[in-house]
């Protein structure tokens, strides 16, 4: 194992005296290991007493670099870290990226309904998964532990379902660009119907855990509330921007993947607290089910899963040991990868979290010139440093949670 | 361990304080990527490390025995899991899960420390981006076993 990699010189940590103090107040660090900051999340607090007076997040304990190893691998390869970026949602992640390359390479309008309608379902299914994690976690912060235990419960169905397809619990790999690697497997269906049938219960179980608990709605009703225009200023996107009351949602301002075709609500709240964020995330879960009931009538029709251009796609599996052309091309596939004219493209998606962008440079080349992402944490998690002061420190907990921040998105 | 005449067991103090140690190690609540969600899941009913008696993460370094090592390693937040490490109380274990946190994984770049090994010493790595939940009981079952059998070191957890 290489130890040039090790730190000579290892950073120093932020000192207390970037954050101003006045009067009695002094510096607190919370994190970057705190279990309530939902991952490496350093914030510079100074407080009087147990008040929040200015709150001062310190980023980028998560940077991995993922933008600039992203250039280093084919079009295709790139997948493979972008999708460890957001996480919680890495379905979201793989599907904005190819959008950005397929506008690039100007096959956006030939992908096939199969490919586009198993792209609506890994997205969707990714966002209740996301959300699944969000609400036990939320839970766990606020006290409230069972709710963990359910929400992750209902996960296991859902990643079960992503291993299946793609052959891996949480980095399936599965949207490509093009459209998606194989079709769904045998017995897929089954499972699927069967987690259709068991959501509306367990559904119905998380609502009664939390939403009409007088001590949850005393710990958020009223916390780190946000208004419309701040949240506008502040680029804030996802649950936490409809809360405010503003119904911006990717999948119906730009619809993608043929997101005009299928019957939801986009959830909105007026209030801007904790709450009501709370709320939309669960009401999103109820719409994402609503799609995914038409999403299962249409996978009955059988058809192509990926585009038929041999210059991107990879000729079928069982193809490769009758034909020596089908073997030479898929090689080539692997070996070469393929190019994308010059060029630049931006495509986005609506991620659990909010706006997800891709904006995408060719140079003409196998690999990507330069990825750059617009992750929703980051511009959702800015906000914190506003609200916050006022508050009580564990007000704060609840208002990271109720943001719902992934670092490996913020940090990249 | 020996079962004597009557109603008395015949062992060692030795073997009892292994045995009690190894059916209570309490991991660390440090999640840092994608494979804290899966140490998280281990904790939730399919997978119930409670079973192991490992349910009990502490959120300070002073009351737990093993760090989970989950994900990737920043060279920011190196020098943090060094000091994490430090704060903990001997004895002390060390599972590294995944690739990321074990080799660098799929960031062989400026930004990713190219193995945890190279700043705190690792007793169990577990392969896997990220590894199944699992891979995780199954290192934290080989924890067990390096506990009662008195050694440390360098295992690779393979399923």
């Amino acid at each position: 194992m290489s130890t040039t990699a090790r730190p000579t010189t290892p950073p120093e940590p932020m000192a207390p005296e970037v954050v101003s103090r006045e009067g009695n107040s002094m510096v607190l660090s919370m994190g970057p290991q705190h279990p309530s900051t939902h991952g490496v999340l350093q914030i510079m607090l100074e407080i009087e007493g147990e008040t929040v007076v200015k709150a001062e997040p310190e980023i980028g304990y998560l940077h991995t670099g993922i933008e600039k190893s992203a250039e280093n691998l084919f079009w295709t390869q790139a997948q493979t870290v972008i999708e460890r970026m957001d996480y919680l949602a890495p379905e979201s992640n793989a599907l904005c990226y190819a959008l950005a390359a397929e506008r690039l390479l100007g096959i956006e309008g030939k992908i096939p309904d199969r490919a586009q309608t198993i792209r609506v379902l890994f997205s969707e299914l990714t966002r209740i998964a996301s959300h699944c994690v969000w609400l036990g976690t939320h839970g766990i912060d606020i006290g409230a532990i069972s709710v963990f235990f359910y929400c992750f419960d209902l996960r296991e169905n859902l990643l079960d379902l992503q291993e299946a397809a793609g052959g891996a619990r949480m980095h399936p790999n599965y949207i490509r660009i093009g459209g998606v690697n194989g079709d769904l497997p045998q017995g897929f269906l089954d499972r699927f119907d069967a987690l259709l049938e068991k959501f509306p219960g367990r559904m119905r179980d998380l609502r009664g855990l939390l939403q009409a608990n007088p001590i949850f709605q005393d710990r958020t009703i009223d916390v780190g509330t946000l208004t419309p225009e701040e949240a506008v200023r502040w680029n804030v996107t996802g649950p936490a921007l409809r809360a405010s009351g503003i119904a911006y949602d990717v999948r119906r301002a730009f619809p993608y993947c043929g997101f005009e075709n299928y019957e939801f609500e986009v959830p909105t709240r007026t209030e801007g607290d904790a709450y009501a964020r709370f709320l939309v995330r669960l009401d999103e879960m109820e719409e994402s089910y609503k799609i995914l009931k038409q999403v299962r009538k249409r996978l009955d029709t059988p058809g192509a899963i990926a585009i038929d251009d041999p210059k991107i796609s990879a000729p079928p599996k069982e193809t490769i040991a009758l034909s020596m052309e089908a073997l030479i091309h898929h090689f080539k596939i692997v070996s070469e990868g393929f190019r994308i004219p010059p060029g630049d493209a931006y495509a986005s998606v609506e991620s659990p979290r909010g706006e997800l962008g891709y904006y995408i440079v060719s140079d003409g080349g196998n690999r990507p010139y330069r990825i750059r992402t617009r992750p929703p944490s980051l511009y959702n998690l800015q906000v914190l440093k506003h609200i916050a002061p006022g508050n009580l420190i564990a007000d704060l907990v609840v208002m990271i949670g109720s943001l719902d921040p992934v670092f490996g998105e913020v940090d990249r | 361990m020996e079962v004597g005449p009557g109603h008395f067991l015949l062992t060692k103090l030795d073997d009892v304080a292994r045995w009690a140690q190894s059916s209570s190690v309490w991991p660390l609540t440090m999640g840092l990527a994608c494979c804290a969600i899966e140490m998280m899941t281990v904790t939730a009913p399919e997978y119930d490390i409670a079973r192991l008696g490992s349910e009990v993460f502490r959120s300070s370094p002073r009351q737990a025995d093993l760090m989970i090592v989950s994900g990737r390693v920043a060279q920011k937040m190196a020098p943090v899991v060094k000091r994490l490490h430090d704060q903990m109380a001997d004895p002390k274990w060390v599972i590294s899960m995944g690739a990321c946190a074990s080799s660098g994984g799929v960031f062989d770049n400026y930004a990713i420390i190219q193995g945890v090994d190279t700043i705190i010493p690792v007793d169990v790595y577990v392969p896997g981006c990220p590894p199944t939940p699992d891979g995780l009981l199954y290192a934290v079952n080989l924890i067990q076993q390096q506990i009662r059998e008195g050694g440390r070191g360098g295992v690779l957890a393979r399923g």
